[in-house]
């Protein structure tokens, strides 16, 4: 069983940028409702894509300078990162098997 | 997945007010209820920061407050909730059969309440500025926005409120709305009116938005003139009126022609057995109270079918 993991601004380059493995990470935010709508879809991926790939949480309210960085103006905003560069971003909530078909076809 | 799908008395589609508001009636009904919700419970309303016209609260409660707290009185009754996409509803003789991402579900009575989201407006540069400076959720992303200039098309309820919730946060809101009075209730249009950082263009709608690589202009034209300006923002937030989501439902229930589900009185759908309930249902006037409403009415009448 693996879980989506929260992370620090701090443990962006470690966690997202040096990983062997493909990495999504989930821009949110409290106070973002449908953030809270995508939250449990993104754990059921992160089981389903357990071991393929990684998934982290980053809550943008503690990690403004990477957000900025990224150009995120929308969340939540789903950001598939490969050898360190994003290479897919979803903008809003979309059903699982939307997701899926996008993270087939980035990885 | 060739296992006999599993039954319930009644299967709720979408978990905003309307679904768990029939949970809440159709779990104290002793009837077996499974509500199928495709994120987290909660539906538009979760976009909202402030509910102030629901009956019941003399302070404002936040959206997902209001609903989560509905959603714990119906699991507290026994409504059963899960996580999937529901992809059509087959009619099996009296059963239904509620196809979803997660297997199939046969149902003795089914209620619609899979609700609405935000219309697109279908101009130049939306999709593409999407994420880049165009929004459909004021709540979620007015942060962003921090002493900017936006823009927000539209003149409904849902525009209004966001106008004034993104005076939090931006320098600047321009309002830009195709009439020259607004559709919002009387007292948004006064919250409105009395904020200096907002500006109404009247008669005006939006031509083309652009930028590099984010927003930095819309495009706008007086339909009365014809004269077009252009406005420079870093944001718009899309408020254009909401589209049913009942692309599952077509061939199933008689829809009308602007796709919402048509009902009667009983909110009682072509189909016996289907019921429909909110915002998903034709002339919705689209409150919480009365999508709450709608559920409570789907609800007994599902009962009443049930036990014939």
């Amino acid at each position: 069983m693996s879980k989506p993991v929260e992370i620090e601004e701090t443990k962006f380059d470690e966690v997202v940028l040096q990983a062997e493995k493909p990495v999504l990470v989930d821009f949110w935010a409290p106070w973002c409702g449908p953030c809270r709508m995508v939250a449990p879809v993104v754990e059921e991926l992160a089981e389903d894509y357990d071991g393929r790939v990684a998934f982290v949480e980053v809550n943008v309210d503690n990690a403004p300078r990477i957000a900025s960085q990224y150009g995120i103006m929308s969340i939540p905003s789903l950001m598939l990162f490969k050898e360190g560069k994003p290479v897919d971003m979803i903008i809003g909530f979309r059903p699982k098997d939307e997701l899926k078909k996008s993270l087939d076809a980035a990885l | 997945m060739a296992k006999s799908p599993k039954k319930y008395d009644v299967v709720i589609v979408g978990g905003g007010p309307a679904g768990l508001s029939a949970g809440i009636y159709t779990a104290r009904a002793r009837l077996s209820s499974l509500l199928v919700e495709r994120g987290a419970v909660g539906g538009q309303i979760i976009n909202t920061e402030w509910v102030e016209n629901y009956p019941g609260f003399t302070e404002s409660i936040s959206g997902i407050d209001l609903t989560e707290a509905m959603h714990k009185q119906a699991t507290k009754f026994g409504l059963e909730t899960l996580v999937a996409e529901v992809t059509g509803i087959k009619i099996v003789g009296k059963q239904k059969v509620v196809q979803t991402s997660q297997g199939d579900f046969t149902a003795k009575a089914v209620i619609i309440a899979s609700g609405s989201e935000r219309q697109k407006l279908g101009v130049p540069g939306e999709a593409v500025f999407t994420g880049k400076g165009v929004s459909y959720c004021a709540t979620c992303d007015g942060p962003f926005f921090r002493d900017k200039a936006v823009a927000v098309v539209g003149g409904g309820n849902a525009a209004i409120t966001e106008a004034i919730e993104l005076t939090k946060f931006a320098s600047k809101i321009t309002v830009i709305h195709r009439r020259d009075e607004l559709r919002a209730t009387k007292i948004l249009q006064e919250k409105a009116f009395a904020e200096k950082k907002i500006e109404i263009l009247w008669d005006s709608v939006v031509e083309e938005i652009a930028g590099d690589p984010f927003v930095n202009k819309v495009t706008v034209m007086n339909v009365k003139t014809k004269k077009k300006t252009d406005l420079e923002v870093a944001g718009v937030f899309m408020s254009v009126g909401f589209k049913p989501n009942t692309g599952y439902l077509k061939g199933i229930v008689k829809l009308d022609d602007i796709g919402t589900v048509i009902i009667n009185e009983k909110m009682e759908t072509s189909v016996p057995g289907i019921f429909a309930a909110g915002d998903i249902r034709s002339s919705s006037i689209r409150q919480i109270i009365a999508a709450a409403g709608d559920g409570a009415v789907a609800a007994i009448g599902a009962e009443k079918y049930i036990k014939g």
